[in-house]
């Protein structure tokens, strides 16, 4: 099993309003078919870091690697196209696009990285709806469905274009439990029947437990 | 790699559903723009309309003799006086005549030169116009009324009677209109004309002559250049002026200089003429564009703001597209494409608008005694104003949707999902 994500002595501050050091020192990788959770307490560093490892924030010193190739220090163009096509995002809130219906809206990534023809999008959007059961919602508006619903439809739209890689950034933090058991079972089957990575950061102790791995971290360092 | 379906299908959704701001931002360019070519329209046939009354009178190349001192007096010739200061008193003008030498020469070689549209021969004279006791200072004109037909608008000026019934009559004369008036004469009168020498002749009057400019229209009258020649006791060959159109108006000041040269005759050029006159018109433009840049300014000013609330507003939207692999410049083209679509409707919206407005003021009725060939407004409908007026939609429209755009693609999407 091959290595989808590593980090190599990552390093971060925020500069503002005073120097402050997030991460200290961060090395860690996730292997293929993982499903891992990131815990700590509120400050620890966490989100920090899963935004460091979508690479989305760039501002750091240290290595980071997708699919054993060298991510550090590309080019913004190249950073949003390797998002696009490997790493799946999911966030706390929802983020959909409310003036656009629920079936363009997991769309959208394919329509960008542009690989397929628009039908065939069209039939992955859809299976990807069958599969978290909200095919019936496609054509209704993204403002209009449920709070449960939209984040289901959020992680249709992470998966739209298969990436290697699935990140939350505490995907059940705004949910009852009852969708919130429902996101893990999710996450929990496309671990087990596609073989997905999966890293997750969270507060729930209860999610967290059912990982294969907890990563616990504390004032910006990785406890054992 | 830009994928312009999606971009456009973005910018498509988000001008759709914010329909209130967009007609808003568009109605600002529509504006702008139908003012511009409303103003422009207008003001360049008003602009044309003067310059027909004034310019299209004067011939481009216009060859006489002037009277006026030797530039060089005898005593500068003689060399004994070298050097000395040498003084004349009270110069008087050359000795010289009003013909034109060799004027039938010159004329047919400027017909053959292929640059020159036609050259008219006028034989200028002073006159009185006599009526009862009192006698009225004047000039009469003999021309070719066919060549001048062809080559200016004089047939504009005629309001009674037609140039061919000049030309048939031998004995006709084209009377200027404030003449008529003052004298009470009209068409199929006859009109006592003296010459300076003292000779009387009747003419018969086939014609009234206005060009909407009093001072002319008080003194002025044509006739046949071979009954003008009569009159005056002259030969056939007695030409006073040449007047000379060129197919190209720029040609005229150096073929001017060369002509003086060629044929040591004066030869003053349209521009020289009127120089005055140009100002007026580049004035007008003036105002016609700074008011049109203005309104476009406003216009932009208005895009300017709809859009950055717009992207305040989709702040969540622009971090989302990021995370999901939209790059900046994505993010960006979303965002101008809807400026862009916003001044290409906006934009084509107002060159309609212009065309209207212009169409209807092309319909006021505008009668005045001044402008015997005017009936209403006059209006341009020159295609390249509505070139330029789209182009100026797009330019305004493009820089008031980069400013905005390029700041939604610096927006950092980890500040904005992580909400600090």
């Amino acid at each position: 099993m091959g290595t989808v994500l590593e980090t190599k002595n990552i390093n971060k501050h925020f500069r503002k309003p005073v120097d402050f050091h997030v991460l200290k020192d961060i090395s860690f990788s996730v292997q293929e078919g993982e499903f891992a959770s990131i815990m700590g307490k509120s400050g620890s560093g966490k989100s920090t870091l899963l935004y460091i490892l979508s690479t989305m924030d760039t501002d750091y010193e240290g290595q980071l690697f997708l699919n054993e190739e060298l991510v550090t220090g590309k080019h913004q163009k190249e950073l949003s196209q390797l998002r696009n096509r490997h790493i799946g995002f999911v966030f706390q809130f929802h983020y959909l696009l409310s003036e656009f219906s629920v079936l363009e809206n997991v769309m959208l990534p394919a329509k960008k990285l542009a690989s397929k023809s628009y039908e065939e999008i069209e039939h992955d959007a859809m299976e990807k709806l069958k599969m978290l059961k909200i095919e019936h919602l496609a054509q209704k508006r993204a403002s209009r469905v449920s709070g449960g619903e939209k984040q289901r439809v959020a992680i249709a739209r992470a998966l739209i274009n298969n990436p290697d890689i699935l990140m939350g950034d505490e995907p059940t933090g705004n949910l009852d439990s009852y969708n919130a058991e429902n996101v893990f079972q999710i996450f929990k089957r496309l671990k087990e029947e596609e073989g997905l990575s999966l890293l997750v950061v969270t507060h729930d102790m209860d999610f967290a437990k059912r990982t294969d791995r907890i990563i616990v971290m504390e004032d910006g360092t990785i406890l054992d | 790699m830009t994928n312009w379906k999606v971009i456009l299908s973005i910018a498509k959704t988000h001008l759709l559903t914010k329909m209130k701001s967009t007609v808003t931002a568009s109605l600002g360019v529509t504006f702008g723009i139908g003012a511009y070519i409303t103003l422009v329209s207008f003001m360049t046939g008003l602009n044309g309309m003067l310059d027909d009354l004034v310019l299209n009178q004067t011939p481009h190349i216009h060859m006489y003799n002037e009277i006026a001192p030797s530039a060089e007096q005898p005593i500068s010739l003689y060399d004994k006086f070298d050097g000395g200061l040498n003084v004349v008193h009270s110069v008087k003008p050359k000795q010289n005549q009003l013909k034109i030498h060799n004027a039938l020469p010159i004329l047919n070689y400027l017909k053959d030169k292929e640059n020159v549209k036609g050259a008219t021969p006028q034989l200028r004279t002073q006159i009185f116009y006599l009526s009862g006791s009192s006698e009225l200072g004047g000039n009469l004109v003999g021309v070719d009324i066919m060549e001048e037909v062809r080559l200016s608008n004089i047939q504009d000026n005629i309001v009674e009677g037609s140039p061919e019934a000049l030309k048939n009559n031998e004995n006709g004369i084209l009377l200027g209109s404030g003449l008529a008036k003052k004298m009470s004469l009209g068409v199929g009168n006859r009109v006592q004309i003296s010459t300076v020498k003292g000779t009387v002749f009747p003419l018969k009057i086939i014609g009234i002559y206005q060009s909407g400019i009093a001072e002319i229209d008080n003194v002025q009258s044509f006739a046949n250049l071979k009954t003008v020649q009569r009159i005056q006791g002259e030969p056939e060959n007695y030409i006073t002026d040449i007047n000379i159109k060129l197919y190209d108006l720029k040609e005229a000041e150096p073929m001017a200089r060369k002509l003086e040269k060629q044929f040591k005759i004066k030869a003053t050029d349209i521009n020289e003429a009127n120089a005055q006159f140009e100002t007026g018109t580049n004035i007008r433009n003036i105002i016609t564009y700074a008011v049109s840049i203005t309104l476009l300014i406003v216009a932009g000013f208005g895009i300017y703001n709809i859009l950055n609330m717009l992207i305040y507003e989709k702040m969540k939207d622009i971090a989302i597209l990021k995370a999901t692999g939209f790059s900046g410049k994505d993010v960006q083209l979303i965002f101008m494409s809807q400026a862009m679509l916003i001044g290409v409707a906006g934009g084509i919206v107002g060159l309609i608008i212009g065309f209207f407005l212009s169409r209807i003021i092309d319909n006021i009725p505008f009668e005045t005694e001044a402008l015997p060939t005017i009936s209403t407004f006059p209006v341009n409908y020159n295609l390249w104003y509505y070139v330029i007026g789209i182009v100026f939609a797009l330019i305004s429209t493009f820089i008031a949707g980069y400013l905005p755009s390029n700041k939604a693609r610096k927006i950092d999407p980890v500040r904005i999902i992580r909400g600090t």
